[in-house]
């Protein structure tokens, strides 16, 4: 029973363990993986030299960081305002519409995004830079637009699934708290201050160390799709993923490639270890292991 | 009770707000593909049009066989992968979920690693191409990281070792019932609900999947729904070549009919999704809390 289930763990995840060793080695098409050269950190060496190492190691944990710390807050406010709405079918409307973006696909957003910015026709430089009294914005070549734009499209496609989750946990939470604080005369503010959010901290808690774990992972399609691959926007929007991703299929740089996505893995699987750690001593039966 | 709250006018306001910021995107590409191409061009992207015009979707019913063969691969793909992926995922997670399995632990630790570790997308892109030698086949659309994964094997392991009554598999091991026989006719009846929430997951990301066929597929011919919005997005003279346009002549509405097939390809989702959306909230919260 467990053989086909064991088997695909083994091709699809086992498997690249091993080839790992690409990051060591010279690839060579002619001589195979296991035939071409070692070349011992060489591959390291050249990417810790160039300044792309710096930059995606930046832009990742900058954005990423970013990420987690607006998308837990907005999420938290608007599931304790999502649990405010006393209107039944008002509030389940509410939660299907924020909860949308969540099932849409990179590319379409990617859709989207063109819809608003294009420079010729987009609606932002057509109908509300003029608005403004503003010239039109080339948005696809200049970088230092891009850090707000990817940072609102992110908040738009995830704090809907992030509510959702915060608002199950508020749901859970016993009426006779609130009860008690109304009848001691506690105002709305306070009973959220003082009931709503120190119960909501041990979710809090692990939806943050589970993003921190995962802190050197980017979402790859919001920094290719919604971008477009545009080059020169790649200062700002550039991360390991996508690094990774353009050494291994348009440069062909499969050495430098390798070793940027071993280095993301190893940085990644310590991140994980500690954040584990740190869950497991907050709350022994939140732990992953 | 009514100073408990907060004042609905303020609550409502804010969620009619966030709900235009949701909506409003989706909005200018619906009437995007209903513009005319030259309205679109000068006017720009708005919510009331200067020109109306169905010539988008015209074109595509006029030669929809590039659109009807990548909507056939995203079905495809969507319903094989999803049947598939639920399959071994339960195979594997029902005997891990049983106390009396020998190798138990070290089986799960098996799984459970490969939520910690990976080889990197160099690593699996060479494995799959170099080994399998899986490009430009219709299962490098299915199998590459989509199929299952050991977060859903261990929810599902967890839900059968807490709501399935050991009692009920005892009950029916002295009554004769083979291993496989229990699975199919007690386990799988009594996890519905889990299996609906993985079966969901699975087919949202098998119909949104463009990642699989951007670095496993280079001919047109396999390509899913997003990914020849994919390659529309980044390759303008995709639709000029693509055999949409072969018979259509010079002047086709390229921009407009763009956005006619990214909401053909949303569509789906937005029908189905009213439908759905209970359970979808349901897995989301069975999915973030370990069970």
């Amino acid at each position: 029973m467990v053989i086909p289930g064991l088997l695909y763990l083994a091709i699809n995840n086992y498997m690249p363990m091993f080839g790992v060793i690409i990051a060591f080695k010279n690839i060579n098409y002619r001589k195979g993986i296991l035939g071409s050269d070692w070349v011992g950190l060489k591959n390291f060496e050249y990417l810790f030299k160039t300044s792309d190492a710096w930059i995606i190691t930046r832009n990742t944990i900058l954005y990423n960081g970013f990420f987690i710390i607006l998308n837990l807050a907005l999420a938290v406010a608007v599931a304790i305002l999502l649990n405010e709405v006393r209107h039944r079918f008002m509030s389940r409307f509410y939660q299907t519409v924020v909860l949308l973006p969540h099932l849409i696909s990179m590319v379409i957003v990617g859709y989207l995004v063109l819809a608003f910015l294009n420079a010729e026709n987009g609606f932002v430089n057509h109908h509300i830079l003029p608005l403004l009294g503003l010239e039109p914005i080339s948005w696809y070549s200049d970088p230092k637009y891009w850090p707000y734009i990817l940072t609102i499209v992110n908040v738009w496609k995830h704090v809907g699934y992030l509510c959702i989750i915060f608002l199950a946990s508020i749901v859970g939470i016993d009426q006779e708290y609130y009860e008690a604080a109304t009848i001691d005369g506690a105002s709305k503010w306070q009973q959220i201050r003082a009931i709503t959010l120190p119960l909501l901290t041990p979710t809090i808690t692990i939806m943050a160390l589970l993003a921190i774990g995962r802190i050197f992972y980017s979402d790859f399609g919001l920094f290719y799709q919604v971008p477009l691959n545009s080059g020169p926007l790649q200062p700002t929007t550039d991360v390991i993923d996508t690094y990774v991703y353009r050494g291994l299929m348009t440069l062909g740089d499969i050495g430098m490639s390798s070793a940027a996505g071993l280095y993301q893995s190893l940085v990644g699987f310590i991140l994980v270890l500690i954040s584990n750690y740190a869950v497991s001593r907050k709350n022994r039966d939140q732990a992953l292991f | 009770m009514k100073s408990n709250h907060l004042n609905q006018w303020v609550v409502h306001t804010l969620f009619v707000i966030s709900t235009c910021a949701c909506l409003f995107p989706f909005l200018l590409l619906f009437m995007a593909s209903f513009t005319d191409e030259k309205a679109l061009i000068t006017g720009g992207y708005s919510i009331w049009p200067e020109k109306f015009s169905l010539d988008a979707y015209i074109f595509l019913l006029k030669d929809s066989a590039t659109l009807l063969r990548a909507y056939g691969i995203t079905i495809f793909i969507t319903v094989v992968g999803t049947a598939v992926g639920i399959i071994i995922s339960t195979l594997l997670a029902y005997p891990l979920s049983r106390s009396d399995m020998p190798l138990r632990k070290i089986l799960s630790f098996i799984v459970f690693f490969t939520l910690l570790f990976n080889g990197g997308l160099v690593a699996t892109y060479l494995v799959y191409t170099e080994v399998f030698h899986l490009k430009n086949t219709i299962l490098a659309l299915i199998l590459p990281g989509l199929l299952t994964n050991g977060f859903y094997i261990l929810l599902i392991r967890s839900y059968f070792a807490t709501s399935i009554p050991v009692a009920l598999i005892e009950s029916a091991y002295i009554d004769g019932a083979t291993e496989f026989r229990i699975f199919c006719s007690i386990v799988m009846p009594l996890s519905l609900p889990i299996l609906a929430t993985i079966g969901l997951m699975l087919s949202i990301s098998y119909w949104n999947d463009w990642f699989n066929g951007l670095i496993y597929v280079t001919n047109s011919k396999l390509f899913s729904i997003q990914n020849m919005l994919n390659r529309m997005l980044t390759d303008l003279q995709f639709l000029q070549q693509s055999d949409i346009a072969s018979t259509a002549g010079a002047s086709i509405p390229t921009d407009t009919v763009r956005m006619a097939i990214a909401v053909i390809g949303i569509l789906p989702i937005f029908c189905a999704y009213p439908f759905f959306q209970k359970y979808f909230i349901k897995g989301l919260t069975v999915g973030a809390v370990k069970g």
